[in-house]
């Protein structure tokens, strides 16, 4: 497991892990945007991402970028003026 | 007819054919949304950025899916925003989303009741935004010195409020308005306090290059038909401004029929003017 804060909201979201070994080393936990999004059921809808501040482009979707206790946003376009 | 067909309003080098903006916020539904948008003609629809629903029905349909990227200039704002670095934040996410698309609204508020805008940190994440190479229109105070530091920053349009956002209290302030019309060389688009089709119209015969409006057609009791009459308000506004209007003069003696020939002859009344 990973506990990310997703729009303010703490998340935890089941990660898999690059070895098979016991004792298993948080920093070896492997999870991308776009796992996070299909957990999520956001896969393929029309939204923006931000971790920790920074801009995530689409081609970083599928890098594994997330660590415990990242702050992500994710965002759409609603209607306003 | 030539002139009008190339009467543009040009933003940031984009000709648009309609000088009316509209939101797309307070409407009962999409569906409405969309009709709205299309009898006002306009081009440019202002769109808000916010956190996703998590949890939301997959199915549940997208704005984006009824007001498609490709048919209409999408303008993500920043409404909502007090601060300058939520305001940036807000409009990289935009850029992110519609594919790094740079046209933005910028508004940084500064009260919650009145929606007035914080012009301190309105220049800062203006200045911000132009250097991350975004096209700012940005709201603004109808304040001429703010507005003018807006565009000698290169802002590409600045949005006087005519009044408070929401409020539909009409042009309270048309001398404000005149003095940035007549410094600015960037376009000028009233931007809030609109309320019915008479204030744009006056918005336009003052020479405002556009009106930017959401409240006054989503909160009508018919929001698809205000829309319509806000389509020809703007219009008509821009025309006669165009046109050049006859002076005021408190009376002419000078009657638009012919003087002579009625059929009483020439009996009148005497001239009751000052004795010379």
């Amino acid at each position: 497991m990973i506990q990310l804060i997703v729009n303010g909201q703490p998340q935890f979201i089941p990660v898999v892990h690059r070895t098979e070994s016991i004792t298993r080393n948080p920093d070896d936990a492997t999870l991308n945007i776009a796992q996070l999004l299909e957990h999520m059921g956001l896969q393929g809808k029309r939204i923006a991402v931000e971790r920790n501040g920074e801009i995530v482009p689409r081609s970083k979707f599928d890098q594994p970028i997330l660590t415990d206790g990242d702050r992500l946003e994710i965002v759409v376009a609603v209607g306003g003026g | 007819m030539a002139d009008k067909l190339m009467d543009n309003l040009v933003i940031a080098g984009t000709a648009y054919s309609s000088r009316l903006l509209v939101g797309t916020g307070k409407y009962k539904d999409f569906d409405e949304t969309r009709a709205a948008v299309d009898a006002s003609g306009a081009e440019i629809i202002t769109v808000a950025i916010r956190r996703t629903n998590l949890g939301q029905n997959p199915e549940e349909p997208n704005l984006l899916d009824v007001l498609p990227p490709s048919q209409y200039t999408l303008l993500p704002n920043t409404a909502g925003c007090y601060t300058l670095e939520d305001a940036v934040r807000t409009l990289r996410l935009a850029r992110e989303l519609l594919d790094g698309h740079t046209l933005v609204k910028l508004e940084v508020l500064g009260d919650p009741k009145t929606l007035y805008p914080n012009m301190v940190e309105t220049l800062k994440a203006a200045e911000i935004l132009i250097r991350e190479g975004f096209q700012v229109m940005v709201y603004t105070s109808d304040d001429p010195i703010a507005a003018r530091q807006l565009e000698e920053m290169g802002c590409v349009a600045v949005m006087p409020l005519a009044s408070l956002i929401g409020s539909g209290m009409g042009i309270l302030n048309p001398w404000n308005l005149q003095i940035i019309i007549e410094n600015a060389t960037v376009p000028v688009i009233v931007d809030a306090g609109v309320g019915t089709a008479s204030d744009a119209a006056i918005a336009m015969e003052l020479g405002c290059d556009g009106v930017l409006m959401n409240t006054a057609i989503a909160a009508a009791q018919n929001p698809v038909l205000m829309a319509s009459a806000m389509k020809k308000a703007v219009e008509a506004g821009r025309e006669a401004y165009l046109a050049g209007r006859m002076p005021k003069k408190l009376y002419s003696a000078s009657p638009s029929s012919p003087v002579d020939g009625t059929i009483g002859g020439s009996q009148r009344p005497r001239d009751r003017g000052k004795a010379a």
